[in-house]
């Protein structure tokens, strides 16, 4: 399966619904989008993850890059996952302290530091 | 012998071809179902670290992965041919080596499978791993 990506506003917020897979191959679309988006003013990002079915290093890699990117701005990009094999990824890194993960888009639109 | 053997030209578009052949003999081998995610994700991170060497090398060969299936356990080996590939550990945090996807895949694969080997040396790296085989009850 192909990496598939929509985005939508809520607020101050841009919504980057992710799906498929996220690997060596397709994670250089998510960064072009993820770069595209910031450099349009998109500071506040939410990236849902919840029809990802694979994630390896090199997503990771490029989510991190997008975090540093809205820093920057003085923005933020937060993370819906439910999945347990994709937040292990997270966990193994250590990552989960780095990224905000929320178990709903609601949940991470209603966010606040 | 191998099982299986793969050789795939260096590009990324091919490492999810390795991913779903390796899972595949892996559970015809029977490893436990509950174990071919991370293996398929252990996979897939060694053959892209692979491919991204051999594009920073310029090199033109195939990246290989042999799967093979013993009495007990079943073993993946991937193989470069990019010269002294081990990077020394260094102090960093998680985001430093995020940025670095080639020490990321290298954690994300130490985290995942219990029993693995990087090696490398003037020819080349290889990183095997392997996962036990549940003892298959007689039908």
């Amino acid at each position: 399966m192909d990496l598939s990506l929509s985005t939508r506003t809520v607020g101050d917020r841009t919504v980057v619904e992710v799906g498929g897979e996220i690997d060596v191959y397709t994670a250089p679309k998510l960064r072009e989008q993820l770069v595209e988006l910031v450099n349009d003013g998109n500071h506040h990002l939410v990236v849902d993850m919840e029809r990802v079915d694979f994630l390896d290093s090199t997503g990771l890699g490029v989510l991190v890059g997008g975090l540093k990117r809205v820093r920057a701005q003085e923005g933020s990009l937060r993370l819906v996952c439910n999945q347990e094999r994709i937040l292990k990824i997270f966990r193994i890194t250590g990552l989960t302290k780095v990224f905000p993960i929320h178990e709903s888009v609601d949940e991470a639109i209603a966010a606040t530091d | 012998m191998a099982t299986v053997e793969l050789r795939f030209s260096a590009s990324p578009e091919h490492v999810r071809t390795a991913r779903l052949v390796a899972a595949a003999v892996a559970r015809r081998a029977g490893v436990d179902e509950s174990v071919l995610d991370e293996l398929r994700l252990a996979v897939g991170e060694a053959c892209s670290r692979a491919v991204g060497l051999h594009a920073v090398h310029g090199l033109t060969t195939p990246v290989r992965v042999e799967l093979t299936e013993a009495e007990k356990s079943f073993s993946i080996e991937v193989g470069d041919d990019a010269p002294s590939s081990v990077p020394a550990p260094r102090d960093q945090s998680a985001a430093e080596a995020a940025e670095d996807t080639d020490e990321l895949g290298l954690a994300v694969i130490s985290g995942l499978v219990d029993d693995v080997e990087v090696v490398s040396d003037a020819h080349g790296g290889r990183i095997r791993m392997s996962w036990p085989i549940a003892t298959a009850s007689v039908v």
